[in-house]
C-alpha cells in the first residue's frame, strides 16, 4: 500500500442559515485519488481556491471527508483512534511562519510537539538538537522567534515537525509569505530533508520554479485533480496550464515561445542549464 | 512609540538570583510582600530595607534600571503621599490655609510611600530576573492543587505564555495598522478624550480580527503538532529545586518570622 492513498476524497463545506438549514455547498473537494509513495516528493499546484489547502488538511486530519476515503501510513482517516498516529506520522507546516510558533525561544518551540506526545526529557533534548541540525538552525537555538526572518521561521516550524520524526512532511503554501532569499532556504532545507532522511513531502504551493525538482505534479483545479505526471510532462502543456491560470517557470517558457517561434527546441525544459545546451545544439 | 512598552522585562544576567527556581522566587516575593504589609516601626523598617538591599545587589541588576519600574506608579505615588499627608487626624504641626500636616500624618505618608516602593522593587526583582517563560512554568507548578478544584491551571498557564510570544507581534501589527490609517487621513492625537477614545475604533476593529484570524491559525498548528491538552505531556525543561532553593526558602521563613517577631516585641 502506498504511504498515502485517496480514493474518491470529497470534502463540502456546508454553509448553514442560523435554522441550521443548508445555504449553499462548496465542493472543495471532488472525488480525488491521491497516491504517494514513502519517500516520494510530490507537489500539488493549484490556483486559489483550486482545493489544495483543504486537500493538506486532509492529510493531517485537521479535516475528515464528507465522502470517499483516504489513507495515512495504512490508517483510515475517518477512524478516531488513528487521529495522534496519524498527525505525529504526517507532520504539517503552515503558510504564515508567525502563526505557528508556539513558545518564545526557538528551541522550545521545536520541543512543542515532543511534548505533546510524551518524549521522555533527555529524549526531547536530543531530538531537538538533531531537527535543528538538519534545517541548519542550530546557531539560533536560544534566539527568540520575533528576531528572525521569515524563512528561519519556516525553518523552525519544519524542525519543530521534524522533532516529532514524522515519516512525512506536509508543506502547506510555506513559501508565500517570504522573500525570494528565505523562499530559496526553505525549499533547500526540504529538499535535503526528502534526499538525505527519505522524509515523504507534499509541497502545496503555486510557484511553479518550486515543484522542478519534485517527483512528481498534481495539478488541482476547482477541487478536481486535472493533471498529474512529472514536472516534465506537466511543463511541457503550457496552453492547458493557462487555462488552469497557471504560469509556468520562467526559463520553460521562454523555451515554449520560441519553440513557437520556429526554433527545433525539445518540450519541457525546466532549468536555465537544459535551455542553454538546447539552444547551443542548434548551431 | 508602542514599542517602547515592555512586558516582563527580564535583565539578563549570571547571578544567584538569577539561578533559583522560578518556584522559589515566587514564594519569596510573596513573602516579602506579607512582610511589607506587617512591618511597624523603624526596626522593622530596617529589616524590610536592608532584605531588598541584598536581595537587589544580590541579583546583579543595576539599581538604576530598577528604579524606572517606578515611573509608571509616580502619580499613585504622589496621590497616596497627599492623602496621607493632610486627611490624618493628629496634632498640627503646619498649618496654612485649610489644611494642616501633623506628626501622625507626616510617618504615615512616609511609611506608605516605602510600602509602595519597595512593593514594586520587591517584585521587579522577581520579573526582572526570570523569564516570562519560567514564571508561567512556575506558576503552572505552584498551583497545580488547584486542578482539584478543576481550575484548568495548565491551560491558563498555557494561555498566558502564548499571549507573552504574542504581545510583540501584535505591537507590530497595531504601528502597522496605525501607519495605514495615518497615511489615509486618520487622526490619533487631537482632540478631547472622548474623540481620541473613539478615533482608536478604526485602529482596534482591524487589530482584533487579524488577532482572531491569529489565533485560529495557531489552534489549527497547535493541533497538528498533537496538542490535546496537559495530559500526558512531558517537558523539554522541568522544574528542578536545587540546594540553593532550599537555602532561600529558608531564609525568606526566616525573614518573615523575624519581621513579625519584631512587630510583636517593639
Amino acid at each position: 500500500m502506498n504511504f498515502i492513498e485517496a480514493r474518491k476524497l470529497v470534502h463540502e463545506y456546508i454553509r448553514r442559515d442560523e435554522e441550521g438549514n443548508v445555504e449553499s455547498i462548496l465542493t472543495a473537494l471532488n472525488e480525488v485519488d491521491l497516491d504517494v509513495k514513502q519517500g516520494e516528493f510530490v507537489a500539488v499546484l493549484g490556483h486559489n481556491g483550486s482545493g489544495k489547502s483543504t486537500l493538506a488538511k486532509h492529510l493531517n486530519v485537521l479535516l475528515t471527508a464528507s465522502g470517499g476515503t483516504l489513507w495515512v501510513d495504512g490508517k483510515d482517516t475517518k477512524d478516531a483512534d488513528n487521529l495522534w498516529a496519524i498527525r505525529q506520522n504526517a507532520g504539517m507546516v503552515f503558510q504564515n511562519p508567525d502563526n505557528q510558533i508556539i513558545a518564545s525561544v526557538v528551541e522550545e518551540d521545536v520541543a512543542f510537539g515532543p511534548e505533546n506526545i510524551g518524549v521522555p526529557t533527555s529524549e526531547i533534548w536530543k531530538r531537538v538538537e538533531r531537527s535543528l541540525k538538519s534545517v541548519g538552525m542550530i546557531k539560533y537555538r536560544e534566539h527568540s522567534p520575533n528576531k528572525l526572518s521569515g524563512g528561519q521561521k519556516q525553518r523552525v516550524a519544519i524542525a519543530g515537525v521534524m522533532a516529532m520524526e514524522p515519516k512525512c512532511i506536509v508543506l502547506d503554501e510555506p513559501t508565500a509569505m517570504l522573500d525570494p532569499n528565505g523562499r530559496r532556504e526553505v525549499l533547500e532545507a526540504v529538499e535535503q530533508l526528502n534526499k538525505e532522511k527519505g522524509i515523504t513531502v507534499i509541497l502545496i504551493t503555486h510557484y511553479m520554479e518550486e515543484v522542478v525538482h519534485a517527483d512528481r505534479v498534481y495539478v488541482m483545479d476547482h477541487g478536481n485533480v486535472v493533471m498529474q505526471g512529472s514536472p516534465r510532462t506537466i511543463f511541457s502543456q503550457v496552453d492547458t496550464l493557462k487555462s488552469y491560470r497557471l504560469d509556468v517557470p520562467q526559463i520553460t517558457l521562454l523555451a515554449y515561445e520560441l519553440k513557437k517561434a520556429g526554433l527545433d527546441i525539445p518540450d519541457g525544459i525546466l532549468t536555465r542549464q537544459e535551455l542553454v545546451e538546447a539552444l547551443c545544439r542548434l548551431y | 512609540m508602542l514599542r517602547d512598552i515592555t512586558i516582563g522585562q527580564y535583565y539578563p544576567a549570571d547571578s544567584v538570583i538569577h539561578r533559583l527556581d522560578p518556584r522559589t522566587k515566587l514564594m519569596a516575593a510573596m513573602l516579602y510582600i506579607l512582610s511589607l504589609f506587617i512591618f511597624r516601626g523603624w526596626a522593622g523598617f530596617a529589616a524590610v530595607t536592608l532584605a531588598l538591599v541584598l536581595v537587589i545587589a544580590l541579583s546583579k541588576v543595576p539599581f538604576a534600571y530598577m528604579v524606572r519600574g517606578l515611573k509608571p506608579i509616580a502619580v499613585i505615588l504622589v496621590i497616596t503621599i497627599l492623602f496621607n499627608l493632610f486627611l490624618t487626624p493628629g496634632v498640627p504641626l503646619v498649618e496654612f490655609w485649610k489644611l494642616s500636616i501633623s506628626w501622625q500624618g507626616l510617618k504615615n505618608a512616609g511609611f506608605m510611600t516605602v510600602r509602595l516602593i519597595y512593593l514594586i522593587l520587591g517584585s521587579s526583582v522577581l520579573t526582572l530576573t526570570t523569564t516570562p517563560n519560567q514564571l508561567t512554568d512556575g506558576m503552572e507548578q505552584s498551583l497545580k492543587p488547584l486542578n482539584r478544584l478543576h481550575i484548568p491551571v495548565h491551560e491558563i498557564s498555557m494561555m498566558m505564555s502564548i499571549a507573552l510570544r504574542f504581545i510583540p507581534i501584535l505591537i507590530e501589527e497595531t504601528d502597522k495598522i496605525m501607519k495605514a490609517q495615518l497615511a489615509r487621513g486618520a487622526d490619533f492625537e487631537s482632540g478631547n478624550l472622548i474623540k481620541k477614545a473613539k478615533s482608536m475604533v478604526p485602529l482596534l476593529v482591524p487589530l482584533f480580527i487579524s488577532a482572531f484570524r491569529r489565533a485560529n491559525d495557531l489552534a489549527m498548528a497547535m493541533e497538528a503538532r498533537c496538542y490535546h491538552g496537559g495530559e500526558g505531556r512531558t517537558k523539554m525543561k522541568p522544574l528542578r529545586y536545587k540546594k540553593a532553593d532550599g537555602a532561600a526558602y529558608l531564609l525568606s521563613a526566616a525573614y518573615l518570622a523575624g519581621v513579625i517577631a519584631l512587630r510583636i516585641i517593639l
